[in-house]
C-alpha cells in the first residue's frame, strides 16, 4: 500500500520520519526555567532581584556560620579561635543550652519536664488521632495531674486530692440528679468547690504526714527558658478553650444580661494589650485581693493569659457557629434536644471543626506571647538571653542567641501549623 | 436543664396561679432566674473586689485620685512629637507618650500593608522563587514572637551600624549615604528635615501647638486631592457620555503638584541636612534606633500575617472570575488589578483591620528597646515615680481600649458599607 | 521540706492566709525562711554565682537578717526585683524586706508607706565614659547621649542636673543594669549613668575595665536603704537593729572570727549588751539574747562584709569613703546600745 503511493505521489514522504526531541526551549530546566523564571520582563526582573537577595543574605550570613565555634568558654576564646575570621560562636549555646531550655530547674531533674512533655503527647494522642482507643481519653483527664506533680513535685497527695475534687462533685451530682435535676448542676459546681477551699489543703498535710510520698518540690522561680513558656502556652490554651466555649454560648445566647457581660468582658480583653494585663498580675492583683494574700507569680500569670486567649478563642469559636448553617440548629430542636444536647452532639462538633485553624491560630499567637513574661521579671528564653548576656564571659553575644531562641520557637508553631493543616485536610473529606 | 418539659414551639401552657417552684422549672422565668443568679453572684465578685481594693488601699495609707497628673514629672523623653520638658506635668508626659504609641502605629501600619500585598501578590505569582521566597518570609516571621524580632532589629542597629564617632576625621570608617544627606549610626537615622524660611508660626490647640505651616500643607494637599477626584470624574462623565476619554494626566499633576510647590517656594522651604557636631549629628530629623527598631519588627513582621490575608482573600476570588478577565483580554496585570484585588479587598480587609489592632496593641512593647510610648511613660516612669500603680494601670488600660474601640468600629462601619454591595 | 509543700499547696490552690500588715516575725519563723528583695543581677552587690547562690554586699545584709532570726544564714530566699516591681513586692508581701540599690527619699518614706530602717551604703549619681571620647568632667556633655535605668531617682537627678547647668542631653531609657551595659559598650549612648558604686561594679565586668572613666562630678545623694513596710515596729526594730548591730560591731571590733570568743562576756559593756552577755535586748525584738552574734558571724561586720564584696581588694575597687566608720571620717554611725 505504501509502496503504491510512494510510487505515484512523489510529495508525499513514504516513511516516518524519526521521532526528534522537542526544541531545546520547551523541555527540560529550560523549559521549566522559561516558564517559571523569566516569562516575561517583568517576571525576569524579580527573579534577578530575589537571586540578589538570596545571594546576598547567604554571602552576609554564609562566612560567618561556615566558622563557627562549638567549644569555647567564653566569647574572648571564640574570638581567640577564629582569629579574626568572622564566625558564629555557638559556643554560648553548648555552654548555656540547658538554662535556655529549662531555666535554673535542678539539673538532677531534667528528666521530670521531659518526661511531663513526652507523656503530654501521650495524653495529646486520643483526642488528636481518633482511631485510638478510647479507652485512652481516661489518661487524658488524669494528665494535667500527673504533669503538675511531674514538674513542680512536693506532695503526691495534692495532686490527688485536687482531683477527689471532681470525683466529689460527679458524685453529688449523680447523687442529687435524681431528686432535683437543677440543684445538682449547683452540688456539681459548689461541692468541688467547698472541697477544694475547706477540704483539701488539710487533708493533703494529713495524708503527706503519714505517708510522705511526692518527687522533690521544685520552687517556681526555678522555672524558666523554653519550659516556662511551654507551661504558660499549654496551660492557658487548655483551659481557655472550654472557657472560651462559654464565653461564645454566652454571647450568642438570648439572655440580654448574660450576653452582655459577655461582651464587655471579650471587648474588653481584646482591647488592651497583654502585657497591661500581665502588669495587673504583676503589680495590681494584690489591690483586688483580700489583703496579704498573694500567690506564686507563675500562677498569677497563667491566669492572666489564660483569660486573654479565652476572650481571642470565644471570637474564633463565634465565627464558627457563625458559619454553621442555620438548618443545623433547627434540626437540632426538631429532635427535641435540649439546649446543652444540641450544643454538645450537633453544634460544637460542628463549629469547633469549623474553627480548627483559628484556634491553632490562636495557640500559635499565645506561645508567641509568652515571650512578653519577660517583662515582669519571669525568665523565658528572651529573660534569660539578657542574663547570659549579662555575665562577663559572654558579654557581646547577640545573634547565636536570637538565632537559637528563634529556631526554637520557629520548629515549634511551624509544626503545629502544618499539623493543623493536615487535620483540616482530614476533616475536610469526610465533611462533604 | 434537662427537663424541659415544654418544646419551644408548644403554645404556652395553660394558665396556673404563679407558684415559686415555676421560677426553676418553667421556661418562661427560668432564663429570668439564671441571669438574676448570675447578676447576683457577678455583683458579689465586683462588690469583693472593689471592697478589697479599698481596703488595701486604707491599709497602705493612700488613696485613689488622679491628682498626681498634674504633678512635674521630672523625667525627660527622648522622642517628643509635642513640646516637653522635664518640668511639664505627668499628664503631658503621658500625652507624649500616647502620640509616640499612635505615630509607631501608624508606621507599622502603612510598612505591614506595603509589605503584606507585595509578598501576598507575589506569593501566588508563576515565578517559582519568587514564591518561594515569599513563603520563606511569612512562614519565618510569623513562626518566631514580635518581641524576638524587635530585639533582633534593634541589635542589628546598635552592633552592626557605626557610632557618629566613625564619621569623624580626614579619613572615616563611615560615610553618610546620598550626597551626605542621610547619616545611619548606631543611635539611629538622620534624615534631612524641610524647613521653612518664613514659617507661619504655630496656634494653640488644647494641649497641642501645631505648627500652621504644616497644618496647611495638610490642607493643601487633602484640596489637591479633592480637585484631582473631581477632574477624574469629569473625565468619565465625558468617557460615558462620548465614548472617548480626555487626556487628564497634565491636570492631575498640575493640580496635584502646583499648589504644592508654589506654597513651599512662597514660604522658602529648603532641607536642613545632619551634621556632625560635638558626640552627635545635629539637625535634620533623628529617626531614634528605639522607633527603627520598633518600626522594622512590628511591620515587617506583622506584614507576613497581612500577606497571609492577601492571598487567601486573592484565592477566595473564583477562577471564573480571572477566566472571565482574560476572555474580555485583559492582561494578567491589569486583571490582578481591575477584576479580582477589588473584589478580594472585601475579604481582606476585616481581618487587615484586626492586624492594624495588633500592631496598635503591640506598640506597648517599646519599652523592650526604649521607646517611649504611652506603655513607658505613664505606665513605666510615671507609675515608678509617683506609686500610682492602679490609678496609672487603669488610665492607661482605658486609653488602649479607647484606641482599639475606635478603630473596630471603623472596620464596623466598613464592613456595613461593603456587605451592602454584595449579591 | 514540710513547709515548703504547704506553700506550694497553698499556691496551687490560689488561696492563702497571712496578714501582710502585722507579724512578719512570726511569719518568717512559721515559714523557715526570710524572702526578700534584692536586684536583679549587680555584680559585688547583689547576683547569684555559677552555682545559682546569690553573692554580694546587699546579699549579706540579708544573711545576717536570717541569721539573727532563724539561726541560718542560708534560710533566704531571694527575690530579685527591678525597679519596677520592688516596692508592689514589698507592698505585697511577696518580699519581707528589700535589700538593694534603693534609695532613701521622702516621698518613699512618707507618700509610698515604707519604712527606711537606715542606710546599708552612702552613693551618689555619676557618670561613665569610655577614655576614647576624652571627657573629663559632667559639664562637658553637652549635646552627649546618655543611657539610664528607667524606674529610679536617676532619671529625675539626671534631667535635674543637665537643666540647671543649661545643657541638652539625649536619653536612652533602659530596662535592667544588664541591657544598658550592652548598649553603653556598643557605643549607643556615649555616657552611662548610674550610682557610682553601680558604675564601679559594671565597670569592674567589662573586659578592659582601663578603658572607661568614671567622671569626678557626683550630681546627688544617694543614701541606699534597707527597706521593710510601715506598720509593723518589731519587723522593723530587728532590721534595723541587726543592721546597727553590723555597723556597731566594726566599731567595737567585733568580727566573725572572734565574736564567738567576745560573746562569753568581756570587760566593755557595750560588747556585752550587744553580743547579749548583758541585759535581755533580744527579747525586747522578739528574738533570743544571742541575735546579733549570729548576725555578725554569718557573713562579719559592716566593714568585712565591705571589704569582702565590694572593698578595694575586690574587683570592684569601692573604697570605704563616706562609708567608713564616723571615728575614721565617715558616716556610718550605729546609734548607742544601751
Amino acid at each position: 500500500m505504501s509502496n503504491i503511493e510512494s510510487h505515484t505521489i512523489a510529495y508525499v514522504r513514504g516513511t516516518m520520519i524519526p521521532e526528534q526531541d522537542p526544541p531545546i526551549t520547551e523541555t527540560g530546566a529550560i523549559k521549566w526555567l522559561r516558564e517559571n523564571l523569566f516569562s516575561g520582563w517583568f517576571n525576569t526582573l524579580l527573579t534577578i532581584l530575589s537571586l540578589l537577595i538570596i545571594w546576598w543574605s547567604v554571602a552576609a550570613i554564609g562566612p560567618w556560620l561556615w566558622n563557627m565555634v562549638w567549644n569555647a568558654g567564653s566569647l574572648r576564646e571564640c574570638r581567640e579561635i577564629l582569629a579574626g575570621a568572622e564566625g558564629a560562636c555557638f559556643a554560648v549555646i553548648n555552654d548555656r543550652w540547658h538554662q535556655l531550655l529549662f531555666g535554673f530547674y535542678p539539673p538532677a531533674l531534667y528528666w521530670r519536664p521531659v518526661l511531663a512533655l513526652i507523656l503530654l503527647f501521650v495524653a495529646l494522642a486520643p483526642v488528636l488521632f481518633p482511631d485510638l482507643p478510647r479507652k485512652l481519653l481516661w489518661f487524658s483527664a488524669v494528665y494535667p495531674f500527673v504533669a503538675y506533680h511531674l514538674l513542680w513535685g512536693g506532695s503526691v497527695w495534692l495532686p490527688i486530692v485536687a482531683l477527689l475534687g471532681f470525683v466529689a462533685g460527679y458524685v453529688a451530682w449523680r447523687l442529687i440528679h435524681r431528686m432535683s435535676p437543677l440543684a445538682s448542676v449547683f452540688a456539681a459546681v459548689i461541692v468541688p468547690v467547698l472541697w477544694w477551699v475547706i477540704l483539701a489543703a488539710p487533708l493533703n498535710s494529713f495524708l503527706y504526714s503519714g505517708l510522705p510520698w511526692g518527687l522533690d518540690f521544685v520552687r517556681s522561680d526555678r522555672f524558666g527558658g523554653f519550659l516556662i513558656s511551654l507551661v504558660i502556652g499549654i496551660t492557658g490554651i487548655s483551659i481557655s478553650l472550654p472557657l472560651g466555649i462559654l464565653l461564645a454560648l454566652g454571647r450568642q445566647s438570648d439572655m440580654v444580661f448574660v450576653k452582655s457581660v459577655c461582651v464587655v468582658f471579650i471587648e474588653f480583653i481584646r482591647g488592651v494589650p497583654l502585657i497591661t494585663l500581665l502588669f495587673t498580675a504583676s503589680l495590681l492583683l494584690n489591690y483586688f485581693l483580700p489583703p496579704g494574700t498573694s500567690f506564686d507569680l507563675i500562677l498569677r500569670v497563667i491566669i492572666m493569659v489564660t483569660l486573654f486567649a479565652a476572650a481571642y478563642m470565644a471570637e474564633v469559636i463565634r465565627g464558627g457557629l457563625a458559619a454553621l448553617p442555620r438548618g443545623q440548629y433547627e434540626a437540632a430542636d426538631a429532635l427535641g434536644l435540649d439546649y446543652w444536647k444540641a450544643q454538645r452532639l450537633i453544634i460544637m462538633p460542628q463549629a469547633l471543626k469549623i474553627s480548627i485553624p483559628g484556634i491553632v491560630n490562636t495557640f500559635i499567637g499565645l506561645f508567641k506571647d509568652t515571650t512578653l513574661v519577660v517583662f515582669i521579671g519571669l525568665l523565658d528564653p528572651i529573660g534569660l538571653s539578657n542574663a547570659i548576656r549579662a555575665s562577663t564571659d559572654w558579654q557581646g553575644v547577640y545573634w547565636e542567641l536570637f538565632i537559637f531562641i528563634g529556631l526554637l520557637f520557629f520548629v515549634f508553631c511551624f509544626g503545629i501549623s502544618r499539623y493543623s493543616m493536615y487535620l483540616e485536610r482530614r476533616l475536610k473529606t469526610d465533611h462533604k | 436543664m434537662s427537663t424541659s418539659s415544654d418544646p419551644r414551639t408548644k403554645p404556652a401552657p395553660p394558665k396556673r396561679s404563679f407558684e415559686l417552684s415555676m421560677l426553676l422549672y418553667d421556661q418562661r422565668y427560668r432564663s429570668i432566674t439564671i441571669q438574676v443568679f448570675f447578676l447576683f453572684l457577678l455583683m458579689l465578685f465586683a462588690a469583693w473586689l472593689v471592697d478589697n481594693t479599698v481596703n488595701n488601699l486604707r491599709a497602705l495609707g493612700r488613696d485613689f485620685s488622679f491628682a498626681f497628673l498634674n504633678a512635674p514629672a521630672g523625667y525627660d523623653i527622648s522622642q517628643r512629637p509635642i513640646e516637653y520638658n522635664s518640668q511639664m506635668t505627668h499628664g503631658r508626659a503621658a500625652l507624649v507618650g500616647l502620640l509616640n504609641t499612635l505615630i509607631l502605629a501608624v508606621m507599622a501600619c502603612v510598612l505591614a500593608t506595603v509589605l503584606g500585598v507585595i509578598a501576598g501578590v507575589l506569593r501566588l505569582s508563576n515565578n517559582w522563587i519568587v514564591g518561594r521566597l515569599m513563603t520563606v518570609y511569612v512562614e519565618v516571621f510569623r513562626n518566631i514572637p514580635t518581641l524576638l524580632w524587635i530585639l533582633i532589629f534593634g541589635a542589628i542597629m546598635t552592633e552592626a551600624m557605626p557610632a557618629p564617632s566613625a564619621f569623624r576625621g580626614d579619613t572615616p570608617a563611615a560615610s553618610m549615604l546620598f550626597n551626605d544627606s542621610i547619616a545611619i549610626t548606631n543611635r539611629g537615622v538622620y534624615v534631612p528635615s524641610i524647613l521653612f524660611e518664613r514659617d507661619l508660626g504655630s496656634f494653640q490647640l488644647g494641649p497641642v501647638a501645631p505648627s500652621i505651616s504644616w497644618v496647611l500643607v495638610i490642607l493643601i494637599v487633602a484640596a489637591s486631592i479633592w480637585a484631582n477626584k473631581k477632574i477624574i470624574d469629569h473625565a468619565t462623565r465625558v468617557q460615558n457620555a462620548t465614548g472617548i476619554r480626555p487626556k487628564t494626566w497634565w491636570k492631575s499633576i498640575l493640580v496635584l503638584l502646583g499648589p504644592l510647590a508654589l506654597y513651599f517656594i512662597a514660604l522658602g522651604a529648603h532641607l536642613e541636612y545632619p551634621e556632625l557636631r560635638g558626640f552627635n549629628f545635629a539637625g535634620g530629623t533623628h529617626l531614634r534606633n528605639s522607633l527603627i527598631a520598633m518600626w522594622l519588627g512590628l511591620g515587617i513582621y506583622t506584614g507576613a500575617f497581612v500577606a497571609e490575608n492577601v492571598r487567601s482573600g486573592i484565592l477566595a476570588i473564583s477562577r471564573g472570575q480571572t477566566e472571565a478577565a482574560f476572555a474580555l483580554g485583559l492582561q494578567p496585570g491589569k486583571t490582578m488589578r481591575l477584576v479580582v484585588l477589588p473584589q478580594a479587598l472585601r475579604v481582606i480587609i476585616p481581618p487587615l483591620i484586626s492586624q492594624y489592632l495588633n500592631i496598635t496593641k503591640n506598640t506597648s512593647l517599646g519599652l523592650a528597646v526604649g521607646y517611649m510610648d504611652l506603655r513607658s511613660t505613664l505606665g513605666g516612669i510615671t507609675i515608678n515615680q509617683t506609686g500610682r500603680e492602679l490609678e496609672g494601670m487603669l488610665l492607661m488600660m482605658l486609653i488602649y481600649l479607647a484606641i482599639s474601640l475606635i478603630i473596630s468600629g471603623a472596620m464596623n462601619v466598613y464592613n456595613s458599607r461593603v456587605t451592602l454591595k454584595e449579591r | 521540706m514540710k513547709k515548703s509543700i504547704i506553700v506550694a499547696a497553698v499556691a496551687a490552690t490560689g488561696l492563702t492566709a497571712g496578714i501582710a500588715n502585722a507579724q512578719t516575725l512570726s511569719q518568717i519563723q512559721e515559714r523557715g525562711e526570710l524572702n526578700c528583695g534584692v536586684s536583679t543581677g549587680l555584680a559585688g552587690f547583689s547576683a547569684p554565682d555559677a552555682n545559682g547562690v546569690w553573692q554580694g554586699f546587699d546579699v549579706d545584709k540579708c544573711r545576717a537578717v536570717a541569721a539573727a532570726i532563724l539561726d541560718d544564714p542560708m534560710a533566704v530566699n531571694f527575690v530579685p526585683t527591678t525597679g519596677q516591681t520592688r516596692f508592689s513586692a514589698l507592698a505585697s508581701g511577696e518580699v519581707d524586706m528589700l535589700a538593694r540599690n534603693t534609695t532613701w527619699t521622702f516621698t518613699r518614706d512618707i507618700d509610698l508607706n515604707l519604712t527606711f530602717v537606715g542606710t546599708n551604703y552612702y552613693d551618689g549619681q555619676g557618670f561613665m565614659v569610655p577614655r576614647e571620647i576624652g571627657v573629663s568632667s559632667g559639664m562637658e556633655l553637652d549635646g552627649a547621649t546618655v543611657c539610664i535605668q528607667t524606674g529610679t531617682t536617676t532619671e529625675l537627678n539626671l534631667a535635674d542636673f543637665f537643666r540647671a547647668n543649661g545643657m541638652s542631653y539625649e536619653p536612652v531609657p533602659i530596662e535592667t543594669n544588664a541591657e544598658a551595659q550592652q548598649q553603653y559598650l556598643a557605643g549607643a549612648c556615649d555616657v552611662y549613668t548610674t550610682d557610682v558604686s553601680g558604675l564601679a561594679a559594671t565597670r569592674a565586668s567589662f573586659a578592659d575595665p582601663g578603658e572607661h572613666v568614671i567622671l569626678p562630678e557626683v550630681i546627688s545623694k544617694e543614701p541606699l536603704g534597707l527597706v521593710v513596710r510601715d506598720g509593723d515596729k518589731q519587723w522593723e526594730g530587728i532590721v534595723r537593729w541587726t543592721l546597727m548591730a553590723l555597723i556597731a560591731a566594726e566599731e567595737l571590733g567585733v568580727t566573725s572570727a572572734n565574736v564567738a570568743e567576745l560573746a562569753e562576756g568581756t570587760d566593755s559593756p557595750e560588747i556585752n549588751r550587744l553580743l547579749g552577755a548583758e541585759g535581755d535586748f533580744g527579747a525586747m525584738l522578739g528574738l533570743d539574747s544571742e541575735w546579733a552574734v549570729r548576725a555578725i558571724a554569718a557573713a562579719g561586720n559592716y566593714g568585712e562584709i565591705f571589704a569582702a564584696n565590694i572593698g578595694e581588694q575586690t574587683p570592684i575597687g569601692l573604697a570605704r569613703g563616706l562609708n567608713a566608720q564616723w571615728t575614721q571620717g565617715g558616716l556610718m554611725y550605729a546609734p548607742p546600745f544601751r
